[in-house]
């Protein structure tokens, strides 16, 4: 059983990205995501240190350092963007005007707590960035992830060990064999890969998931990055 | 008349002392005003608390003033970039206190610093170890989390183009930390590629009035840690 590349976790991801949309991503797979919007869909992509409309990143050659993402690379602007200062940009994170956010995660728990920011090793220097004012302020919360780290363990759990992101932020977690929503209730399977069981699911899940009445197999196309 | 413009390097940084606080905006390559930390670190200073989103390299920006052991504690949401060598067990700099803030409340705490507005309620990090030991309150069923403004003794400050004024506007991505920054400084020193007479910069075009601006150094060059990077 094959389980969704990292571009098709984003593809899927990118399904449920309506027109007119303000959209911030985090690092590692939500930035495949604008490769992914389907045609006829306008989504304005926010960068926290001051952006909006941001545009693909800058060619080879064609970087200008005045003009970076929040990665710190160089990027561009589309016809209607903006530039603001980073009080204003996190106004617009913590004041709820971002519609959605997409992070990656280390641990997601039962109740949608989010821990993304510190393996809590003590080995390098934390760091936290805009990631708690993101999961705090977002109208809707999208984690991308692999199901399982490289080592099996699952990355959904009970209750996260690794130091908070932030508290019943999550509102969906894709994987590279589910789509899972965080609801009142617990969490609750919308899709999962046909040639996986519920129960084989289960057990690579360390909280208890329910499946959605109207689960669907999940699929993506074939986007060629293995 | 009024002409915040300084003819030298020397005039911008006079009379901050050891021990002062310090703000320096950028965020990564933009709008750091890496020639304004490059001359302060000639200062020799020590006993530095500086504030900035993070060092991108240890050779120049924050990372340079760091580095040069003028700094006891650096207030940061993202101390270092991947590849800058600092903070570390076993590096000269691992003894740098680190009091590490969510880029937002970093921002809001400024610009509060700098708004005459002493602290505020934030629903970021409530539940997470960076919220420990900070007074919370329940309002209208959400926790929220008291944070105090920052000002400083001195804010280092990287704009596009001046007038004598110090009316400042800056280049696309490299506002960022800037204008709250100017703010929220007792002193703010500005490095700019271009100072012009009053007048020439479009009134609707100001980001940041010159009542934030104390000193303005033309540095028409600015120094660029991307091309030092690549060398």
């Amino acid at each position: 059983m094959s389980g969704l590349s990292r571009f098709q976790i984003a593809w899927r991801a990118a399904q449920d990205i309506p027109d007119g949309a303000v959209v911030n991503l985090g690092i590692g797979i939500p930035l495949g995501i604008p490769n992914f919007i389907p045609d006829g869909r306008e989504v304005v992509l926010h960068s926290e240190n001051g952006l909006l409309g941001m545009g693909p990143p800058a060619r080879e050659g064609q970087e200008d350092w005045e003009l970076v993402n929040a990665g710190t690379r160089a990027t561009t602007l589309l016809p209607g963007g903006s530039f603001f200062h980073h009080a204003d940009s996190f106004a617009m994170i913590r004041g709820g005007h971002i519609d959605i956010c997409a992070l990656g995660a280390f641990q997601i728990a039962a109740d949608g707590s989010l821990a993304n920011w510190n393996l809590g090793d003590g080995k390098r220097t934390p760091a936290v960035g805009g990631a708690m004012d993101l999961a705090a302020g977002a109208k809707k919360l999208f984690v991308l992830t692999e199901h399982n780290a490289k080592d099996a363990t699952p990355k959904i759990v009970e209750e996260c060990e690794l130091p908070l992101t932030g508290v019943r932020c999550v509102d969906r977690i894709f994987t590279d064999v589910a789509v899972i929503d965080v609801t009142p209730d617990g969490l609750s399977v919308a899709e999962h890969l046909e040639e996986l069981s519920f129960d084989e699911l289960q057990e690579r899940t360390a909280a208890p998931l329910t499946q959605a009445d109207d689960w669907k197999p999940l699929t993506a196309p074939d986007l060629g990055d293995g | 008349m009024i002409d915040k413009q300084v003819p030298d390097m020397k005039i911008a940084l006079s009379g901050i002392p050891d021990g002062a606080s310090v703000m320096a905006a950028g965020f990564g390559d933009a709008g750091v005003p890496n020639d304004l930390i490059a001359g302060m670190t000639e200062l020799g200073l020590k006993h530095l608390t500086m504030v900035g989103n993070g060092a991108v390299s240890e050779r120049i920006g924050h990372g340079q003033l760091i580095v040069s052991g003028a700094v006891d504690k650096f207030i940061s949401s993202f101390p270092r970039a991947p590849s800058a060598k600092l903070f570390d067990p076993g590096t000269s700099t691992a003894d740098v206190e680190l009091e590490i803030v969510p880029q937002g409340t970093l921002a809001e705490r400024i610009r509060a610093g700098g708004s005459g507005v002493p602290a505020f309620f934030t629903k970021t990090g409530a539940g997470t170890p960076l919220a420990d030991g900070k007074e919370t309150r329940e309002i209208d069923g959400e926790t929220y989390v008291l944070e105090h403004a920052i000002k400083a003794d001195v804010s280092l400050i990287k704009a596009k183009v001046a007038d004598r004024w110090g009316n400042l506007i800056y280049a696309k991505a490299c506002r960022n930390f800037n204008p709250i920054m100017a703010m929220a400084g007792e002193l703010t020193i500005v490095q700019v590629e271009k100072v012009v007479e009053p007048g020439e910069l479009d009134p609707e075009q100001v980001v940041t009035p010159g009542i934030f601006v104390d000193r303005i150094l033309v540095v028409e060059n600015p120094a660029i840690i991307q091309e030092l990077e690549d060398e």
